[in-house]
């Protein structure tokens, strides 16, 4: 079986967020990248879980420049085969997901899996524009996925519940908490790393149809009010009459 | 100027749908409303007082097969010349909204959190950095997709009831097979609701739940959790809130024995007013919530329902 699977960098969860060029550009200074988890803990590890029962070939996908060689090199320890890298500035989700799409159409898989988000940017949309592109059936937010032959059952969140269902290779699914537990890579695995293909391929036109042109930050707390935990009338008159909302 | 809403309507309409509805209208527009699902008529049409002109409902599709409502959806914006569509953003506008915005090549905001500025031409406001930031996405294209978080905008009721009609959006064939759902009936959902009660490991054990689900009850909210309590099973998957669970935006967030700890405020931080509870005078929560109290959960929550009680009694 050839999966796929889409990765992203963002930045280590304990970054701190900043702006710079007035506000229209993240400030990487400092910023350590990671492998998007989503996309490591879930879809990566579940493909190559994949792999070992059944056996076939994970590829990994992330549209990006050469700086962010160390973050496949990263994904390519834990245990995926091969590497592409579409050597471009992720523009938008929907530059992104032409280019992976341009890509899987031509080299076919049969399975292409991606995080449900990504930590920075949380728009949970190039998932969904791959298979558009493609004209697959897209689950997301799958939390278990099971494979019998080629039809798979997925485990995936709904509004207030779970449900199950049942869809035919090839598909697009992304990935939620539930689907595989994070694997830490070994030294093999790292050492193996190194010498893995890393194909870089040059990108295809696609006019991006939006655009981050400026960040803000939220306004910052105003220091929490401590109430006297014997004083719970209190508490709630405070609710009542100051925030307003009971 | 026309749009559309596209509404689930499987559970009956929620406080989300209206939100979605008022939004559109604030665009300035005349509103259709698309929806797949098997709610009534009379019901759909309760979405003219939030300012639709119209309901069109496709009863052909019950599941949220991703391909099938993109079609419906495509179809009802090339017959109303729609030039925008709105959706609410939870996990079935997920599904959808990035298919419909290849397929129209429509520019998609995610979570919008604001109604658009002129500024360069159609400029939204986003959460990125799950919360730390507010991201300005510009709309590059002339149509133009919203997915908007919901409690970001506030209902407004303006007008009657609307005509309801029936539908054929050409939802073609499904390639998705549900074999079963699983919902607990009689809840709020953890993202609809406005108020919602949670706890951590400080609750002890999965039987010390009583208080936190008698101060939920007394408050009318929903019940929620943080990653380790669901990861050990003391609480269902879908209670838990988080970076790696929901994400939710509640007028009103109460965290009984939860530390804080910088996942689990990625989750949390859109709510409007938080309240801490902790024994931990160190506990990161306390400096991200409003009010804070520390003490003992087990001393402190029974008291709050206590005093909520009399509250809504003197005030009802």
């Amino acid at each position: 079986m050839k999966i796929l699977v889409c990765i992203s960098k963002s930045p280590d969860t304990t970054s701190k967020i900043a702006f710079t060029d007035s506000s229209t550009k993240f400030d990487e200074n400092g910023v350590q990248y990671i492998v998007n988890p989503y996309d490591e803990w879930y879809a990566l590890v579940r493909a190559l879980e994949l792999k070992e029962t059944i056996g076939g070939n994970v590829t990994i996908i992330t549209v990006g420049t050469a700086a962010d060689d160390s973050v496949i090199r990263k994904a390519l320890a834990i245990g995926a085969d091969d590497a592409v890298r579409i050597d471009a500035d992720a523009t938008d989700a929907y530059f992104t997901a032409s280019q992976i799409a341009s890509y899987a159409k031509a080299n076919g898989f049969d399975l292409i899996l991606t995080g449900k988000e990504t930590i920075n940017y949380n728009g949970s949309q190039v998932a969904g524009m791959i298979a558009e592109e493609l004209d697959l059936p897209f689950v997301s937010l799958a939390t278990k996925l099971d494979i019998s032959g080629t039809k798979l059952t997925l485990e995936k969140e709904i509004v207030g519940g779970v449900q199950v269902v049942e869809v035919e290779l090839p598909v697009v699914i992304s990935c939620a908490k539930g689907m595989a537990e994070q694997r830490i890579p070994n030294m093999r695995g790292i050492m193996a790393a190194r010498t893995k293909p890393l194909t870089i391929i040059a990108p295809i036109e696609v006019t991006p149809l939006t655009a981050f042109v400026s960040y803000t930050m939220p306004a910052p707390k105003t220091a929490c009010k401590m109430i006297d935990p014997n004083n719970m009338d209190e508490l709630v008159a405070l609710l009542h009459n100051e925030a307003k909302v009971i | 100027m026309s749009t559309i809403v596209y509404i689930t309507s499987s559970n009956g309409l929620g406080k989300s749908a209206f939100e979605a509805v008022t939004y559109a209208k604030k665009l300035g527009s005349d509103v259709t409303v698309v929806t797949t699902g098997s709610s009534d008529s009379t019901t759909l049409a309760m979405l003219g007082e939030w300012g639709a002109s119209k309901v069109l409902v496709d009863r052909s599709v019950n599941s949220d097969d991703t391909q099938q409502i993109t079609r419906i959806i495509a179809t009802a914006v090339e017959q109303t010349g729609a030039d925008t569509v709105v959706f609410s953003h939870d996990l079935i506008a997920k599904s959808i909204a990035p298919r419909l915005s290849v397929r129209l090549k429509a520019g998609l905001v995610s979570g919008a959190t604001s109604l658009p500025t002129n500024d360069g031409g159609f400029t939204c406001s986003v959460n990125v950095f799950s919360g730390k930031a507010f991201g300005n996405v510009n709309v590059k294209t002339a149509k133009k997709i919203i997915s908007l978080l919901p409690n970001s905008i506030q209902p407004e009721a303006i007008g009657s009831a609307c005509a309801v009609e029936e539908f054929n959006g050409g939802a073609g064939e499904t390639r998705m097979k549900v074999l079963s759902t699983k919902k607990p009936e009689g809840e709020i959902p953890l993202t609809e609701a406005e108020r919602v009660v949670s706890a951590g490991r400080g609750l002890k054990a999965p039987e010390n739940w009583g208080i936190v689900e008698d101060l939920a009850k007394e408050l009318g909210a929903a019940t929620a959790c943080s990653r380790p309590v669901a990861d050990i099973g003391w609480r269902p998957h879908h209670e838990h809130v988080g970076q790696t669970g929901f994400a939710i935006r509640p007028n009103l967030y109460i965290a009984a024995g939860i530390s804080g700890a910088i996942q689990h405020l990625a989750g949390v931080n859109g709510s409007k007013v938080i309240v801490a509870i902790n024994t931990d005078a160190e506990a990161p929560f306390f400096k991200a919530a409003d009010y804070g109290v520390l003490g003992d959960v087990f001393e402190v929550l029974p008291r709050l329902t206590e005093a909520l009680k009399k509250f809504h009694a003197t005030n009802n």
